[in-house]
């Protein structure tokens, strides 16, 4: 294992472990104990990759945008997340984490959702499964994601608003973990991002994983060389930038870029810009860098995209940020519209506004003529229409 | 050495405990019902820090934490509210709050001050038991605060001994797997959990948590257990009173004497 992973315990240099309160602990020893034969089992690799192929649709695919390409002077691919079934890289980990569940025989299903994108997945794969699925959302992502609501409830799944806090990604984050300490035994916690206690970052990275492998794949057939100069993905949690640099992390002559979530700006008091406002604190069961107040109270975080919308950040992105293995860049709302609508125009393909912050990189850093640019575009932007029609006056 | 809390587990039975949020109803009010519950003869005070994310906590107790920050409620605070509680209270105090703000706060530095104040013990439920062991227990015994944990009906045998072998206070026995809220009556399959637990003959003595708000559930966890706390029922009451001393008195004597 690499620097740049979990050890024994959890811990990505001095983030991750699994801070928890004793009721969940039996859950996640269980989890830890199981998590990773199940995933190297050969039963588990089988029905994974065939469901990947033939129900998500993977791989998804590595495509040259010229015109994005001629703008910025050097070449960008865009790695096609936005192509998968349920319309984002959230599925990779949803039929991941469902098949994990059944072979521990769990048959109730909880997740937290921002975007809706998760919660889709997640009730998805439910479906596809005969599980029965409860979906924490934030009341105001209820109001701003309300076609993702509908399509879980169409699925099945039912969604349970969060009521506390700031009524978005961390308040349903923490009525899921609520939810599981209530019903320890039948219960499995299927979480949508590199957070939580140990192991979930470290088995969601795993989930998502495939991303960078296919990218590897791809750029070989295209280039000759499976190494890109750049990747770049947008970080919510972090988990489609998880899966985007996994196969790169020991490639050092790969640059990994992040671009978080500034909102109205990192300075404004309005964002979701973790690692560069963020200090070290413990979240949703893990260390990591998160923003908070001086009194260590986690401050109710913003931005115009719900699945960016979280004031802490996976173990593994504070890890690559203190290695400096990882660039973090911070994209404004404003940033963020600019690029999906130049995506938008340019390519012909409309982002989802996470995936945005990730394209408005293109803007922020300078490349050579000569770069192969990586840019995951983690989704699709059919459920962000209201907004780009509000915005863009449609 | 023997303090506070050993004392009290050495003389009484029936211990009530009872659990509040620090800053609620108002800011200053901490200290005024920490005198109320020891005159109305409580044998143990929680004193809840709060949490922007309390995430082991019910209704009642997410609503009193997030009034209790609104009202300016912080670590800081709390201990310039006790500075002078040993002049005024006598029975066993324990801090109960989450990590994050602790470790803001500094674990050392806040393990320091709580001896200064006199705090006897802390409970900090998602401040891992390996982890303390491993990087705090030296701190906590060399200042004479116990680290008191929870135990569930799910956790294994082996690892209440490791708890119970480190522990030198008593233990904290979740009564069934729930956040905390007022949850009526004890079903078989708690009071099977309660023997099992008293089977083990474990050195620390216990008390039974979560879902006790009444004369009737403390009489009946008190058989299994040396007392029990009241955490939800309590802050429901408080959050309501228009007279919190004359109000604590007869909330304490309705569940001890009934
Ligand atoms: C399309 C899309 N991209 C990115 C994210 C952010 O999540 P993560 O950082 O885990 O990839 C979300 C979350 O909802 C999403 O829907």
């Amino acid at each position: 294992m690499s620097k740049y992973h979990a050890d024994q315990r959890g811990r990505y240099g001095k983030f991750g472990g699994a801070y928890i309160p004793e009721m969940l602990q039996p859950n996640i020893d269980d989890l830890n104990e199981r998590y990773l034969p199940i995933i190297n089992s050969q039963a588990f690799q089988d029905e994974y990759k065939s469901l990947l192929k033939d129900y998500v649709g993977r791989p998804s695919p590595l495509y040259y945008a010229k015109r994005l390409s001629e703008k910025y002077h050097t070449n960008v691919y865009l790695k096609r997340e936005d192509l998968n079934h349920t319309g984002a890289h959230k599925i990779n980990n949803a039929i991941g984490q469902i098949l994990i569940a059944k072979k521990m025989g769990k048959n109730r299903i909880i997740a937290e959702t921002g975007a809706g994108q998760h919660g889709v997945a997640t009730a998805t794969a439910c479906a596809l499964m005969g599980m029965q699925c409860v979906v924490y959302m934030g009341e105001v992502d209820i109001q701003r994601q309300a076609p993702n609501v509908a399509r879980m409830k169409m699925l099945g799944a039912e969604v349970r608003p969060a009521l506390s806090g700031s009524k978005t990604l961390k308040d349903a984050t923490n009525e899921a973990l609520r939810d599981w300490i209530c019903n320890p035994t039948d219960t499995f916690y299927l979480i949508g991002s590199v957070v939580g206690p140990h192991p979930y970052p470290d088995m969601v990275a795993r989930l998502q994983a495939v991303i960078s492998h296919e990218i590897r794949e791809q750029m070989l057939e295209k280039t000759g060389t499976p190494n890109p100069d750049y990747v770049i993905a947008c970080v919510g949690g972090g988990s489609n930038a998880a899966g985007t640099f996994y196969h790169f992390l020991d490639e050092e002559g790969v640059r990994l870029v992040a671009v978080e979530a500034a909102g109205m700006g990192v300075d404004s008091g309005e964002t979701a810009a973790t690692i560069a406002l963020g200090d070290v604190g413990i979240i949703h069961g893990s260390k990591t860098y998160l923003i908070q107040d001086e009194d260590g109270q986690i401050v109710e975080p913003y931005s115009i995209s719900a699945g960016l919308d979280y004031p802490g950040i996976g173990p593994q992105h504070a890890h690559l940020k203190d290695t400096g293995r990882a660039i973090f860049l911070s994209a404004t709302d404003q940033d963020a519209l600019d690029a999906a609508l130049e995506l938008t125009r340019l390519e012909g393909i409309i982002p989802a506004l996470e995936s945005a912050h990730a394209l408005s990189a293109l803007r922020k850093m300078t490349f050579q003529p000569s770069d192969k640019v990586v840019i995951t575009v983690s989704g699709r932007g059919d459920k962000d229409m209201e907004t780009y029609m509000k915005r863009f006056q449609l | 050495m023997t303090n506070r809390i050993q004392q009290l587990f050495q003389q009484k039975k029936d211990i009530l405990s009872v659990y509040f949020t620090a800053g609620y109803p108002t800011l200053n009010d901490t200290v005024r019902i920490l005198q109320a519950l020891e005159k109305s003869g409580v044998d143990l005070v929680e004193i809840g820090m709060p949490f922007s994310d309390p995430l082991a906590d019910g209704p009642t107790i997410q609503a009193s934490s997030l009034v209790a920050l609104n009202n300016g409620m912080t670590i800081k605070v709390l201990f310039e509210q006790l500075v002078h509680i040993r002049k005024s209270v006598t029975i066993p105090l324990v801090l109960m709050g989450y990590v994050n703000p602790v470790h803001k706060y500094g674990i050392e530095a806040f393990i320091a001050k709580c001896a200064e104040v006199g705090v006897d013990g802390v409970i900090i439920p998602d401040l891992p038991f390996n982890e303390y062991l491993d990087d705090y227990k030296p701190t906590f015994d060399g200042a004479g605060v116990a680290n008191i944990n929870l135990i569930t009906p799910q956790t294994p045998e082996s690892r209440i001994r490791l708890i119970d072998e480190n522990t030198n206070s008593f233990i904290y026995m979740v009564s069934s797997a729930a956040v905390t809220g007022a949850k009526k009556g004890l079903a078989p399959e708690q009071i099977a959990y309660f023997e099992r637990i008293n089977a083990m003959k474990l050195k620390n003595p216990t008390l039974i948590g979560f879902g006790i708000s009444d004369r009737e559930s403390f009489l009946q966890t008190c058989k299994h257990a040396s007392g029990a706390i009241v955490g939800s029922a309590f802050v429901k009451m408080i959050g309501e009173s228009p007279n919190l001393e004359s109000d604590i008195e007869t909330f304490v004597n309705n569940i001890k004497r009934g």
